[in-house]
């Protein structure tokens, strides 16, 4: 048997420990990014989550100015967590739009009620269909659109303190 | 009282462990090699955790909540089954199971092995016990089972009613026992490679344990792919899931070994790949055990492990396998090379297909295992899903089945009469099933069609070696060879059939109506809850019949409160001819439902062939057991 040869199956074994050990000291991301990144924002136009107030629908996002999109549901306590944030981003000039998802109408006025309104409107998703068209698999998600309607950015899980310079950096270069 | 002593015993068991390899790597002198004290190691060994293992099942089955492990994974109202099962349904207990097996194995070849000298034999069992002593450590250090929960909580939080499944409960051990059986096939090895004693011996010591992981192995691997087929409720039968994957490799392996090692034993050839294959197939079950273990691979089966038992296992892989891998580059060069032999010949077509099925193993380990390199090297997620599997492996399995048509009638070292007239009845049925495949279905795709002629040539060429032999005077292997190549060749037209005849339908359909699918008529009648234990359920009534026979199909969705879940318990009616598979999805709006049917003809085949392959295993396990000890007896008659 020729002698490189002998060594091969070695060198396969060590490549696997290699990897495994990488593994293990830095734990899986379990976070799949959007496919959505860098494509147009997906056709939809989504009915007022609160009777009286605007709905959303695509075409919001062709104003020339970078927005967000934030996909929340009164449901989730994570997206209370995140409420505070989302007002300081509103103050810092970020316009937000959201999605609720599979909420009802009442549960949504009191949570706006309870938590702030830094959004401008908000779209109804009661079977999660345009939630799932924009790449997301959670609440709360948060996405930037530049000016013609494309996702820039997509933050999954609630935004924390820590986040908001990346977000509001984020929203300037979509600019 | 019982559990203290479960560890004492296991204390107990690894420190002659330690004691066995310290006097097989000569720290006894020629004293500590005799047979007689690795004999009486190994068994006391063996009994010690042995009895660990019993103890461990005796808390279970007596709910003994002061054990943290039962807390966590048994409750008192469960089935007495369940309790039992549930020894080995977690972490700690499946690993002090692994560890029992391989110091059982262990004693067994202590007491019974005879063919071997017994510097090699001790070699051998000192390599059993390195190995036995790595999972003592680990049990011992990382993983204590028998550790005590102080206050005992009055019962316990293990009631998960998806993990009691009679299924489950003993697909794992059988699977174990699997694994844990090539161990001693790698344990030979090292033996063997240690002393340089690589031959037809080694060989025929391997062959039984080879033979009966392997037999189990099948097993394991068909229960469980017809589990995910009626369970997960998606009409497949294989998913190439990284778990599914680690049970595939060590198969295919031992599947090669399986051949290669007839080599070595009749003819003394194949010597350096047969020591690689059977090092290469006990490396591959720790490696899928450790990956279905330590969660390092995404799959439906994996849970975390915390990082120290990850780093200890991998640590402990590295230490065997490289060890292993060392001894084998550097030493196979003082083996000697067995009988030479021509490319058409018995052992030609061994080496045919020991290279398939290499092949084979090639690209599902690098598919399985690419993800991770992927991410590991350039960030990028991914997955390797079926389609690559199914593009790269299949053409390659249709080849190998092929060879079968004639390679199993070749003779040793050198076949010059004429190939045609053998292949002449499976060339024959194949070009027959191919013409009416391409008359009566020529929509199907060039892989089942392949697949259906060479799966129906196989059913007369995997029978033709036992024609010309007086059938009462073959021996028991044969006919298992037989048997087992015709089961590959009842499996092959099952899967065939089922990529290349089966029907879907995705219907959104009223209570009344009526779906056609394949000779079936099947009205939707009724829709109605039905609760469990710990779910609740919609039950469908769908009343299918073809000609006269009528058949009533259930199947339900059902939500569980905790955590909540939905399921699809599949409704199947298997007929001579193929199964009608239903499942009943959501509800929209208007009162209609989703419902998900299927016709597949034939699909029960691929579970059959697995059987038959599996029985066709026994069959020649038996023989050559019975056979050897014949001639073992006629043996010492004519000694004395």
């Amino acid at each position: 048997m020729n002698r490189a040869l002998r060594f091969l199956p070695l060198l396969v074994l060590i490549a696997f420990v290699g990897a495994v050990a990488w593994r293990l000291s830095s734990p899986a991301d379990q976070k799949i990014p959007s496919k959505m990144i860098g494509q147009p924002v997906p056709t939809f136009a989504l009915a007022p989550a609160i009777p009286g107030r605007q709905g959303l629908s695509s075409a919001d996002f062709s104003s020339g100015r970078p927005r967000l999109i934030n996909v929340f549901a009164s449901w989730c306590v994570p997206c209370i967590a995140e409420a505070p944030l989302l007002t300081e981003l509103k103050h810092r000039g970020l316009p937000i739009d959201a999605i609720a998802v599979r909420d009802r109408p009442e549960d949504v006025a009191a949570f706006i009620e309870r938590n702030g309104d830094p959004f401008d409107r908000i779209g109804a998703d009661p079977e999660s269909q345009v939630q799932l068209a924009l790449g997301s698999s959670g609440v709360p998600e948060t996405f930037v659109i530049d000016g013609r309607g494309v996702v820039r950015y997509q933050h999954m899980g609630p935004i924390e303190p820590g986040d908001v310079a990346m977000i509001v950096q984020e929203w300037e270069a979509a600019k | 009282m019982i559990a203290e002593a479960g560890l004492a015993a296991l204390w107990l068991a690894a420190a002659l462990a330690a004691l066995q390899l310290a006097l097989a790597c000569g720290l006894g002198g020629d004293q500590g090699r005799r047979i007689s004290t690795v004999r009486a190691l190994a068994l006391s060994q063996g009994l010690l955790t042995l009895f660990a293992f019993g103890a461990l099942i005796f808390l279970f089955l007596r709910s003994d909540m002061s054990v943290l492990l039962v807390f966590e994974n048994s409750h008192s109202q469960k089935p007495w089954l369940y309790k039992f099962a549930g020894t080995w349904g977690n972490h700690e207990g499946s690993m002090l199971l692994w560890v029992a097996v391989l110091a059982v194995a262990g004693a067994i070849v202590a007491l019974f092995e005879r063919r071997l000298g017994e510097r090699t034999l001790s070699a051998a069992l000192g390599a059993q016990a390195a190995l036995a002593l790595g999972f003592f450590a680990f049990l011992l250090f990382a993983s204590n089972p028998f550790e005590r929960l102080s206050p005992a909580p009055l019962d316990g939080r293990g009631l998960n009613p998806l993990l009691q499944d009679p299924g489950l409960a003993f697909h794992p051990p059988t699977l174990y026992l699997g694994y844990v059986g090539l161990s001693v096939a790698f344990s030979l090895a090292v033996g063997g490679l240690v002393r340089s004693e690589v031959g037809p011996a080694i060989a025929r010591a391997m062959r039984p344990w080879v033979l009966g992981a392997w037999i189990l192995l099948t097993l394991g691997i068909t229960a469980g792919s017809y589990w995910a087929y009626y369970e997960l409720g998606w009409g497949g039968w294989w998913f190439w899931d990284p778990v599914e994957n680690a049970s595939l490799m060590p198969w295919l392996a031992a599947t090669a070994l399986l051949h290669s090692i007839n080599v070595l034993a009749a003819r003394g050839g194949l010597r350096a790949w047969t020591m690689m294959l059977a090092l290469i197939a006990f490396s591959l079950s720790m490696i899928g055990t450790f990956l279905v273990r330590s969660g390092i691979l995404t799959s439906v089966h994996a849970f975390a492990v915390d990082p120290t038992r990850g780093t200890f296992i991998l640590c402990l892989l590295a230490l065997y396998i490289g060890g292993a891998l060392t001894l084998f580059a550097v030493r196979i060069a003082h083996v000697k090379e067995g009988a030479p032999f021509e490319i058409v010949s018995r052992e030609g077509g061994l080496v045919a297909n020991n290279l398939l099925l290499s092949a084979i193993l090639g690209i599902v380990f690098v598919g399985t295992l690419y993800p991770l390199i992927a991410e590991a090297s350039s960030g990028e997620k991914l997955s390797v899903g079926a389609p690559y599997f199914n593009s790269v492996a299949s053409p390659l399995a249709l080849l190998l089945a092929g060879l079968m048509l004639i390679a199993p009638q070749l003779k040793w070292r050198r076949d010059a009469a004429p190939i045609l007239p053998r292949l002449a009845p499976g060339l024959l049925v194949a070009l027959a099933v191919l013409i009416t495949s391409f008359i009566l279905a020529p929509q199907i795709g060039w892989l089942p069609r392949l697949g259906l002629s060479i799966g129906a040539a196989l059913l007369p060429a995997s029978l033709l070696p036992l024609f010309g032999r007086s059938l009462r005077r073959t021996p028991l292997a044969v006919w298992g060879m037989a048997l087992a190549h015709f089961g590959v060749a009842v499996a092959i037209l099952g899967m065939a059939s089922d990529s290349a005849f089966t029907e879907e339908k995705l219907a959104v359909a009223r209570l009344g109506d009526r779906i056609e699918i394949g000779p079936w008529l099947v009205e939707f009648r009724d829709v109605t809850p039905v609760a469990g234990p710990n779910w609740s359920a919609l039950e469908a009534e769908l009343r299918a019949s073809r000609g006269l026979g009528v058949t009533i199909l259930e199947p339900q969705s059902r939500f569980f409160a905790e955590p909540p879940t939905t399921t699809n318990e599949a409704a199947i009616d298997t007929s001579w001819n193929g199964q009608l598979y239903a499942v009943l999805g959501e509800q929209d709006g208007q009162g209609r439902w989703q419902l998900r049917l299927w016709w597949k003809p034939f699909v029960t085949l691929i579970w059959l062939g697995g059987i038959l392959i599996a029985l066709g295993g026994t069959l020649a396990l038996l023989g050559r057991l019975t056979r050897e000890r014949r001639q073992r007896i006629l043996g010492e008659e004519a000694f004395a």
